[in-house]
């Protein structure tokens, strides 16, 4: 999936001169997590470059040049680091093309390494995309495979408004399924490991069904997606797998079509419960679907606490934890 | 400048030390406190190395003259704040080895529980407040420990350290102007290794002396050679006497460097071998405080006695954080509010 982001940014910067990258280390060093590996040596410092370590700044900067035509393409190292920029992206970026009637826009793109199972503890492990969502004039993406990945960033970078683009860092390697106690498959082996040469784009907005099935719609993304397969397989419920890839406008249509077919619903995510962005689909399918639900609709999600060092797997989400869920709702 | 002279002296009269830096007694306890964070750091990356360590851990290797040498100015009740960067800090304020090395573990008699981690410790007991692993976030709190002093009339100073990264964060600036504005003892210490991380100071600040960074502020600053810890004493020693007079925050470039990846993951390519060999062959600061006691003619037999000493007790630390037993799950759900 790193490969797959780095050619995604390998070809904006050849196609299109108004794209610059920029973040902490991801110029000379090539990114703590190696995403932009190559890009400065190919495209010079005045295109790829390393900021200071100051989130607030560079990204209101990105603003500023986004304002006036260019495309900049913005590294946070952590989902974690973004917070002292949100104050920016909130009141700036997001509303920028509101509040000047079309005239100017933030065509930005801000990438960041989410999620946890790595021992990140609380400050390296966090799935923030609810606050996001929360704010209008703000786009929000979640890849959950290398194929999309690299489609969605072109299609992110290509928008002319911002987007959020948070990349699920336990996703980097390999398809990971929530067993941490197994080895992770390689990409390689994985359908959506294979990702064509050149340019292609994904659309935002659109989401992906990933399993068709009968009994219960799965809506979820992100690394989530690979644990909630595996706990398809494992419970023999036959549930019908959503990805839903960008959050935030989302694809109402195949989460309607898919909830009035099976009548249940179970949705899965990786950040805490309240307030996530569980209870935004809960009730976009209660008021969609109200007549077609057989069963109260289940959420299964991180615990409301911060992410501990210790304990990580029993705050993880896993494949236990989802196929209990799945069972719930086709019981009730 | 006669004012910088003034507070010297001050310094050097509260610890009663000659002009020649620290006396035989107090080097020995140097050289002592520097090796213990060595082979504290040491065991923690073998530890990490057998898998008994997960996620991030940042070795303090090559920096521990700036610690002890700013710990042994301070005094009982004073505060100390840093970055992730802070197992040595945690050693320096008189924290037991055990809690720190189970916590790395993730275990139950970590100082955190286990919930905390490498990053995430502290202890009322020492006023250590905190490992934090928000880059420069730590830097506004220590700017509010030195308000509570102001506040409370008392004559305690923060000792606030974050890494010449952090030194470009916003809120470090305006931390800068609020403790200058309203006098508060802060000292403010700039840990600069030269890397933030993968990238060199010289590529992430236009400035070249980061002592200069409050001087808009009026804010005194001084650099310092960190691989000496009777340098960094001398100065923090300056630094606390001009906060403890009322006089304000006080910033401190403490010029240092890690022998270490930035954390255990880091490949290393912005650097070369011989850049690290070179200091840790010519520039090291236990090594520079051995030979020095040696010139004070401590023998051998003593400077054994310290290293046994220190071996024990990083040995017992590593045996206590692989034998103690994991956090229970019912820890998840306790200090996320205020229970009972």
């Amino acid at each position: 999936m790193v490969q797959a982001l780095n050619a995604a940014m390998d070809i904006m910067l050849g196609r299109d001169a108004n794209v610059v990258v920029f973040g902490e280390d991801v110029g000379y060093f090539g990114g703590v997590f190696r995403c932009t590996e190559g890009l400065q040596r190919k495209y010079g410092p005045s295109r790829v470059f390393d900021t200071p370590i100051a989130e607030a700044g560079l990204l209101a900067t990105a603003v500023g040049m986004g304002a006036y035509g260019l495309r900049p393409v913005v590294e946070i190292q952590f989902a974690d680091y973004i917070y002292p920029a949100t104050d920016q992206l909130i009141s700036e970026a997001a509303r920028l093309r509101y509040r000047s009637v079309g005239d100017f826009t933030a065509p930005i793109t801000v990438r960041a390494p989410c999620g946890g199972g790595i021992f990140g503890g609380q400050t390296h492990s966090q799935s923030p995309e609810a606050i996001f969502t929360h704010v209008c004039g703000l786009t929000t993406v979640i890849p959950s495979n290398p194929y999309d990945a690299k489609g969605l960033l072109i299609s992110a970078i290509e928008d002319d408004d911002p987007v959020i683009f948070l990349e699920p860092k336990r996703l980097y390697n390999g398809p990971f399924d929530g067993h941490h106690d197994r080895p992770v498959t390689p990409w390689t082996e994985h359908p959506a490991g294979e990702v064509p040469d050149g340019y292609y784009t994904v659309p935002l907005g659109k989401a992906s069904v990933v399993r068709s099935g009968e009994a219960v719609t799965v809506l979820t993304y992100g690394t989530m997606v690979h644990v909630a397969m595996t706990a398809v397989a494992e419970s023999g419920v036959d549930g019908e797998v959503i990805d839903l890839r960008t959050l935030i406008p989302i694809d109402i249509d195949t989460i309607v079509d898919s909830v009035r077919k099976t009548g249940r619903c179970v949705i899965v995510h990786e950040a805490t419960r309240t307030s996530g962005f569980g209870a935004e689909l809960s009730a976009l399918v209660q008021e969609n679907c109200f007549y077609s639900l057989e069963a109260p609709i289940v959420r299964v999600t991180g615990w409301d606490t911060p992410y501990p060092h210790s304990l990580e797997w029993d705050y993880f989400p896993g494949p236990k934890r989802v196929a209990e869920g799945l069972r719930r709702a086709m019981e009730g | 400048m006669a004012q910088a002279a003034e507070t010297r002296k001050r310094g050097k009269t509260r610890s009663g030390q000659d002009e020649a830096g620290l006396g035989k007694a107090e080097l020995l306890r140097a050289y002592r406190d520097m090796l213990l964070i060595r082979r504290f750091e040491e065991k923690a990356g073998q530890l990490y190395g057998m898998g008994l360590i997960g996620g991030f851990c940042h070795l303090y290797i090559g920096q521990e003259a700036v610690v002890v040498g700013i710990q042994m100015a301070l005094g009982e009740g004073d505060q100390v704040i840093t970055s992730y960067r802070d197992h040595g800090h945690m050693l320096a304020t008189g924290m037991e080895a055990r809690g720190v090395m189970a916590e790395l573990t993730g275990r139950s008699t970590g100082y955190s529980h286990g919930k905390g981690g490498s990053m995430h410790m502290f202890s009322k007991e020492r006023n250590f407040f905190g490992g934090h692993g928000i880059v420069g976030a730590q830097v506004s709190l220590g700017t509010g420990l030195g308000f509570s002093n102001w506040y409370r009339g008392n004559d305690r100073v923060c000792a606030t350290y974050f890494g010449d990264g952090a030194a470009n964060q916003g809120q470090v600036f305006e931390s800068f102007n609020l403790a200058s504005l309203m006098k508060l003892p802060v000292i403010y210490v700039i840990e600069n290794n030269k890397y933030g991380m993968g990238t060199s100071v010289d590529r992430a600040t236009a400035s070249r002396d980061l002592s200069k960074n409050g001087a808009p502020w009026g804010m005194p600053g001084v650099q310092v050679d960190g691989m000496d810890v009777e340098a960094v004493h001398e100065a923090a020693a300056a630094a606390v006497a001009h906060c403890r007079a009322g006089k304000g925050p006080y910033l401190m470039e403490v010029k240092t460097y890690r022998y270490r990846g930035h954390s255990m993951s880091d490949p290393g390519k912005y650097r070369t071998r011989e850049e690290v060999q070179k200091m840790r062959s010519e520039r090291d600061c236990i090594e520079g405080a051995r030979h020095k006691l040696e010139g004070l003619g401590v023998d051998e037999a003593e400077i054994k006695k310290i290293d046994d000493e220190v071996k024990a007790i990083v040995q017992d630390a590593a045996d206590f954080a692989q034998t103690s037993p994991e956090p229970d799950p019912s820890e998840l759900y306790t200090d996320v509010l205020v229970e009972g």
